[in-house]
């Protein structure tokens, strides 16, 4: 089993059939995670850089545990840590790292594209670990993955994406993946923060966040940019709070047992109450979890799957 | 190609095409750098001491005033590893162009006669196309204080335009428009709001939702050129608009033109080319400003070019390095090359019918001379020789390696095209023979 591309750097440009394949490779590596030695040697004499631009905690760590549980030999490479600096390109910055025999390149850069134009320029595989506003296919993964867990079924599945849909790689890297799969998305906020043209894309696009949420299966809440205030999206945190945030009496709304999801990190009582995140619905830590196995499912797909 | 300027150049056999004056079989004789004669069955000057002749063939082609372009990038000084005159002016002429308007955004910018004067002596060290400069608005183009306009006048500068960096300030505009009426100098703007597309690198759409950039509404264009028309109608000042790319500039411009206001208005090739759908893949090389628009724009600007409401095709030729174009989408300058490519896009717009051979040949030749006020784009007995004798069936491929511009920046590449340049004549000179 492998994937077509020798990258992974959208949801756009994967087929379901891709899709589903990668969440089973992660269901057979889910239960690797818990075992008492967490390590397989799937990937054994392989080298992963993580090269990441931005600051991540989460997604970096989740990055190096997947590839270190499949005994890769991990790298980590930001340009705090390291000796990138202005005027060296990210092409040329990836290809010294690739002359050193890198297999695998995790990106995590703050410009659109960033990894789709490393993929075109190195011969190393590609895992897009974010890129701007554009897509982050690895958070949509372990999001499909966590809603197959709780037994949900994408075909009829309703899911509201609630926030700062504009300015969200999550956002539309779930857009991308649900639709393929069947489901129906709602997507809702201020409408400063829904891009131009965003219902072509086979959502349902709504300013409401009540009427919005009846019926949905899943409540996917994006992070608010606190730092956006003051770029006239929207007045205070208090009045986005107030008609965007999901408080426990709005959860009411939804279908009974709907999932409460949330990519992290959290702005605690301002997109999501606090209640509500520690709430039985919610499953931001299932997701944190699954995103080492969906990973590690991706790393090994795309080194050959052998 | 050095020629001695004592010579004559006869040239048979073509179609001639001077917008509003001929069009049909004829030759055309130059003599000492002048247009002497354009009629049929021309012979070689006799009666005077025998001056050498050389006689060019031009069956089956056009022969046409050599183009103008109002808008170009020659990037010197200040970005000579992008272009400089002289490549930049090779790049013209390879392109059919023997007049170019070249902006003013250098390092340091043309805001003064020095820097004009540099321009101009450039231009004629390199000996390829005439350069006529455009002086800025204000100082530094920094949008506050008037530049010495009065002098850019005299050292040469044919208009004046902040381009690049529009003018935000509408009191500085409204003086900047009074006080060019003392020159009659043609004001530019490159019509956009800088708050509306402030982070922008594509046209605000689909794509660019689907691609998660950062989009520039077609209101950034239109609010501004609603601005300007207000402030020329207000100040009656020659209004020339840069590179339009809305539908809704061109409703505006064409309702302004009903009314009389003194508004004329260019387009770029690739703005009748291309959509929005071009940037897809995050190729850099679709990346200007304005930015490729959607479909229904492209309708429009043909539309617009049809029926006269935008008078003029200019490239807003815009060289940048390989390295410039290398980075990320956002990261990346706006702009491309447009010099060599002009010519076959402008013709591709005749065989769709959107215009008239001639209609085309005037929106690059004797409307933009029109527009500035320049005593070139035709072929009247008595003027200067510039002309350009195209191939029009000529098909070729774009392959940017060959361009003589120093760039190679063009979402052009690997298009199979019709239409091609001959040979090209500057005052007399051949400066361009095609290969």
């Amino acid at each position: 089993m492998s994937l077509k591309q020798k990258d992974l750097v959208s949801i756009a440009s994967l087929s379901t059939d891709e899709i589903m394949m990668i969440l089973e490779t992660a269901e057979s590596f889910k239960e690797v995670s818990g075992r008492e030695i967490k390590k397989v040697p799937a990937l054994r004499g392989k080298t992963v850089v993580n090269f990441f631009f931005e600051p991540s905690t989460r997604t970096r760590t989740s990055f190096e545990l997947a590839a270190k549980r499949l005994s890769a030999d991990v790298i980590n490479f930001s340009p705090s840590s390291s000796s990138v600096v202005k005027g060296e390109t990210l092409l040329d910055t990836a290809r010294n790292i690739e002359a050193m025999q890198a297999d695998i390149i995790v990106l995590r850069h703050p410009a659109a594209g960033a990894a789709e134009t490393l993929a075109r320029g190195v011969k190393s595989s590609v895992i897009n670990a974010g890129d701007g506003w554009h897509e982050h296919p690895t958070q949509a993964l372990l999001d499909l993955f966590t809603m197959r867990e709780k037994k949900l079924d994408f075909k009829g599945l309703r899911v509201a994406i609630v926030g700062d849909l504009a300015h969200s790689r999550v956002a539309r890297s779930n857009i991308y993946a649900l639709t393929k799969l069947g489901t129906e998305v709602r997507a809702v906020g201020p409408p400063t923060m829904i891009p131009a043209y965003l219902d072509r894309l086979g959502v349902r696009v709504s300013y409401n966040l009540d009427e919005a949420l009846r019926g949905v299966d899943v409540i996917m809440m994006l992070r608010l940019q606190l730092e956006r205030q003051g770029r006239a999206l929207f007045p205070t945190i208090r009045e986005y709070s107030r008609l965007y945030g999901l408080t426990a009496e709005r959860l009411r709304l939804a279908e009974p047992g709907a999932l409460v999801m949330h990519p992290g990190p959290i702005n605690r009582g301002v997109e999501i109450a606090p209640e509500v995140a520690d709430s039985f619905s919610s499953v931001i830590l299932d997701q944190v979890a699954n995103g080492v196995a969906v990973r590690m499912g991706v790393l090994y797909l795309l080194s050959g799957g052998n | 190609m050095a020629q001695s300027p004592n010579h004559s150049i006869l040239i048979k056999g073509g179609q001639v095409i001077d917008p509003g004056r001929v069009n049909g079989p004829a030759d055309l004789l130059i003599e000492n750098g002048t247009i002497v004669a354009v009629g049929q069955k021309l012979a070689a000057p006799s009666g005077k001491a025998a001056t050498p002749l050389a006689t060019i063939d031009a069956t089956g082609k056009l022969v046409l005033p050599g183009f103008v372009d109002l808008h170009v990038h020659l990037r010197e000084p200040g970005f000579e590893y992008k272009e400089t005159i002289k490549t930049g002016t090779a790049a013209a002429v390879a392109g059919g162009f023997t007049s170019v308007c070249c902006m003013p955004n250098t390092n340091p910018v043309n805001d003064n006669q020095a820097v004009t004067e540099f321009i101009l002596d450039q231009a004629r060290a390199a000996g390829n196309a005439h350069v006529f400069p455009v002086g800025a608005i204000t100082k530094g183009s920094e949008g506050k204080e008037l530049a010495e306009i009065g002098d850019l006048r005299r050292a040469g500068c044919v208009a004046i335009s902040d381009d690049g960096h529009p003018v935000m300030n509408s009191l500085v505009m409204r003086r900047a428009m009074e006080y060019a009426l003392a020159f009659d100098l043609p004001v530019i703007d490159h019509c956009e709001d800088l708050y509306l597309a402030e982070g922008g690198c594509m046209n605000e759409g689909l794509v660019s939702t689907q691609l998660g950039l950062q989009g520039i509404p077609a209101a950034a264009e239109d609010v501004m050129v609603a601005r300007n028309l207000a402030l020329a109608e207000l100040t009656g000042a020659r209004l020339h608009l840069a590179h339009i790319s809305t539908a809704g500039s061109v409703r505006m411009v064409r309702e302004a033109k009903k009314r009389g206001i003194r508004v004329t208005a260019e387009a770029c090739p690739h703005h009748f080319s291309l959509t929005e759908e071009a940037v897809r893949g995050f190729n850099t090389h679709a990346k200007m400003n304005p930015p490729l628009r959607t479909w229904q724009d492209v309708q429009a600007i043909k539309e617009g070019l049809s029926d006269g409401t935008i008078d003029v095709i200019a490239t807003d030729h815009a060289p940048h390095a390989v390295q410039d174009k290398q980075q990320e989408f956002a990261e990346a300058p706006f702009g491309i090359v447009g010099l060599e490519t002009a010519l076959p896009l402008t013709l591709a717009l005749v065989e769709e019918g959107v215009l008239s051979l001639e209609a085309a040949v005037a929106k690059l030749t004797t409307e933009p001379a029109r527009v500035f006020g320049l005593s070139r784009g035709s072929l009247t007995p008595g003027a200067e020789a510039d002309v350009v004798v195209v191939d029009p069936q000529k098909t070729w491929e774009v392959d940017p390696d060959r361009f003589r511009s120093k760039s190679r920046n063009t979402p052009f590449a690997g298009w199979k095209v019709k239409g091609r340049v001959h040979i090209t004549i500057v005052a007399g000179q051949v400066v361009y023979e095609s290969e």
